[in-house]
């Protein structure tokens, strides 16, 4: 008997019981459609994560100072004095791996435009610092080398500062605004960038220059952070590595010392997020998983019946020729078939499923082609594991007892 | 005459049931001609239904040998005997067996279906032409549960035929049916004897048996008596008596 001949018997007889047929496909169904749905929702919200995460900046290593303690008693790691202009200086210099390098210095503080007012972060960088988090000017420009020797009065304000002090939409360059009760000229406003991963605001913020915001706003001579960008994703751990020998010999720590710094980069704050969501999604898959065993299992108990109810039609198939393989051959035929229709329509469930609940979580559901192609494998094994005993339980019936059955 | 279609030899057949040896044939001797139409009788325990098993290449003897169409069968393992089966037996059994909710003609192809020589357009026709034989190419699109139990015969026997057998075995064909279609059962039987085919059929109704050439009758495992026919009924001249209104269709 050849395969064509094989798909069309064992096809005829699916078709003979329609509704039977369907009942037992939808275990397959319900199962493959969650197992679609559940990975492309979870791959969905890592991209989401992903692209969030990568918004941040551009393959950026950050620069922090180690918590310090003295006598046993933390102090917190913002009143740490480890990092110093001369850091950014030596990593600039020095680190290969690095494209940019902008310290960072940080005073919070009140606001003030007229008769309104606002509390926010004022943030002192350098030019690349733009570069680095991946801001973009809305209008106006930023603040150039001389106005950072010359520790101008100028800043730049993110869209939540806008908004808090002029209105939405409003366009405030050239106006003038107190921080800390110091006149500043704005001259430029920063492009809206959103929430960050974590749900941070990313447009409260007010950019100056480090040299303005380190003497006038803050009084210290230390800074708070370094932000850099590695020259790519792949050099990330290398730009590390360098980071924390550079600081290590510029801070003159000894070999026993620990680090009175951390550097962090944005592809491990990636993994480590990325490695949670992976871990939600395989988890979702499993349970999704179990349904699907559970259908294989109804294909099984179907073929089981099916087998008893047509042992005459068995008999009478062995009487006019069919071998004991022909016959296994058709019933495993009939689960194959049962499980893979029930797989396409399940991954056609699962996508359209996969969409509803992205529309509804306003995240994209992203089904990947891995999983629609592992869906039909498992489909398949599914089909030829469960169908397998009953088909052979059908392929050693003795032709002349199936053939007198009742 | 002397091409002998069957040939057995000193056949025995034992079941163990348990313990118990149950000696189901216990020595026959039979030659069966090609354009012979045999009826075996028998009570029921006499051994024709083991007979016929082993004659349809179902069942294997004990002892002895048995030859069908000069070739023997003990030789054979199963998967042998199927294709021997597809090749060279034709079926016909007493309650059809067709394949419901199957039409007429799917159920005439099937046994092409286990011959991979046969193509798919070679299939439908010899199916065509099996039912066409039967009387009944107007109903090949027709469901078994649309047909009469007659018709259904004659669909099983257009099934029996397509792949051109031997010989066609029936196991009391007319056993479910009513006198006037059991008549029209043998018209068809005689009709495709007359054309040469050999038939052996089983039946324990000796009217039936009248219609054959040859009546063969078992009992207690062996055959008690061989004997020509020499009163042989024609089945068309009987219907041609029987009153109009006893025709029975219900579609």
């Amino acid at each position: 008997m050849n395969y064509t001949n094989l798909f069309r018997i064992a096809l005829r007889a699916l078709i003979r019981n329609k509704l039977r047929a369907f009942l037992t496909m939808l275990g397959i169904i319900i199962g493959v459609a969650s197992v679609i749905a559940m990975l492309a929702i979870g791959e969905g919200s890592k991209q989401k994560i992903r692209g969030q995460i990568s918004s941040m900046g551009t393959n950026m290593v950050m620069v922090m100072p180690n918590m310090q303690r003295r006598g046993g008693v933390s102090l917190g790691a913002s009143s740490s004095m480890a990092l110093k202009y001369t850091d950014v200086l030596a990593l600039r210099n020095e680190a290969t791996a690095l494209s940019a390098v902008s310290p960072e210095v940080t005073a919070t503080g009140q606001v003030i435009y007229s008769n309104q007012n606002t509390q926010t972060t004022i943030y002192g960088v350098s030019e690349e610092y733009m570069g680095i988090k991946k801001l973009e000017i809305l209008s106006g420009r930023f603040f150039n080398a001389n106005e950072i020797k010359d520790m101008s009065k100028v800043c730049i304000l993110g869209q939540t500062v806008v908004t808090n002090l002029f209105g939405a939409g409003a366009d405030p360059v050239g106006l003038s605004i107190r921080i800390k009760n110091l006149p500043f000229q704005i001259i430029g406003v920063l492009k809206d960038k959103g929430e960050s991963g974590m749900g941070q605001d990313q447009d409260d913020l007010i950019l100056a220059p480090y040299t303005t915001v380190q003497r006038r706003l803050a009084a210290i001579d230390y800074i708070n952070g370094i932000y850099a960008s590695a020259i790519s994703e792949e050099k990330s751990p290398t730009a590390i590595a360098e980071v924390e020998e550079i600081l290590r010999r510029t801070h003159k720590l000894k070999e026993s010392a620990e680090n009175d710094f951390r550097v962090m980069s944005q592809s491990e704050l990636l993994k480590t997020i990325t490695s949670i969501t992976d871990i939600m999604t395989y988890l979702l898959g499993a349970i999704a998983g179990i349904s699907l065993l559970v259908g294989g299992i109804g294909i099984m108990n179907i073929m089981f019946v099916s087998v008893t109810e047509r042992t005459r039609e068995i008999g009478l198939r062995m009487s006019i020729g069919g071998r004991g393989k022909d016959i296994m051959k058709q019933f495993l035929a009939e689960s194959i078939i049962l499980s893979i229709l029930g797989g396409v329509i399940g991954v056609v469930l699962g996508y359209l499923l996969a969409r509803l609940a992205g529309s509804l979580m306003s995240s994209h559901a992203i089904v990947k082609t891995q999983s629609v192609v592992l869906a039909f494998i498992v489909c398949f094994i599914i089909g030829v594991f469960f169908g397998w005993y009953p088909a052979r339980k059908a392929a050693n019936l003795n032709p002349i007892d199936a053939l007198r059955y009742e | 005459m002397n091409n002998n279609i069957i040939e057995i030899k000193s056949l025995r057949k034992d079941y163990h049931v348990g313990e118990v040896t149950v000696h189901a044939l216990r020595g026959v001797d039979l030659k069966i001609h090609e354009g012979e139409f045999v009826a075996i009788m028998g009570a029921s325990g006499s051994g024709k239904s083991t007979m016929l098993n082993i004659l349809g290449c179902l069942d294997k003897p004990t002892f002895g040998d048995y030859l069908l169409d000069g070739i023997n069968v003990n030789t054979m393992n199963n998967d042998a005997l199927a294709r021997f089966r597809n090749k060279k037996l034709g079926f016909v059994f007493q309650s059809y067996n067709l394949l419901a909710r199957t039409t007429a003609l799917e159920n005439v192809e099937l046994p092409l279906f286990y011959n991979p020589q046969v193509r798919s357009r070679e299939r439908k026709e010899s199916a065509l032409r099996a039912l066409e034989a039967v009387g009944l190419s107007d109903r090949m699109h027709h469901m078994p549960n649309q047909l009469s139990g007659g018709q259904q015969q004659r669909v099983a026997i257009a099934r029996s035929l397509v792949n051109d057998p031997v010989l066609i075995l029936a196991d009391e064909p007319t056993g479910n049916l009513d006198t006037r279609t059991s008549f029209e059962i043998m018209e068809l039987f005689q009709d495709l004897n007359d054309k040469g085919r050999t038939i052996v059929y089983v039946t324990h109704e000796t009217d039936i048996a009248k219609f054959a050439t040859r009546n063969v009758t078992f009992r207690d495992g062996k055959i008690q008596r061989e004997s020509i026919v020499n009163e042989r009924l024609n089945a068309r001249e009987i219907l041609e008596t029987l009153p109009v209104e006893a025709i029975e269709e219900f579609d």
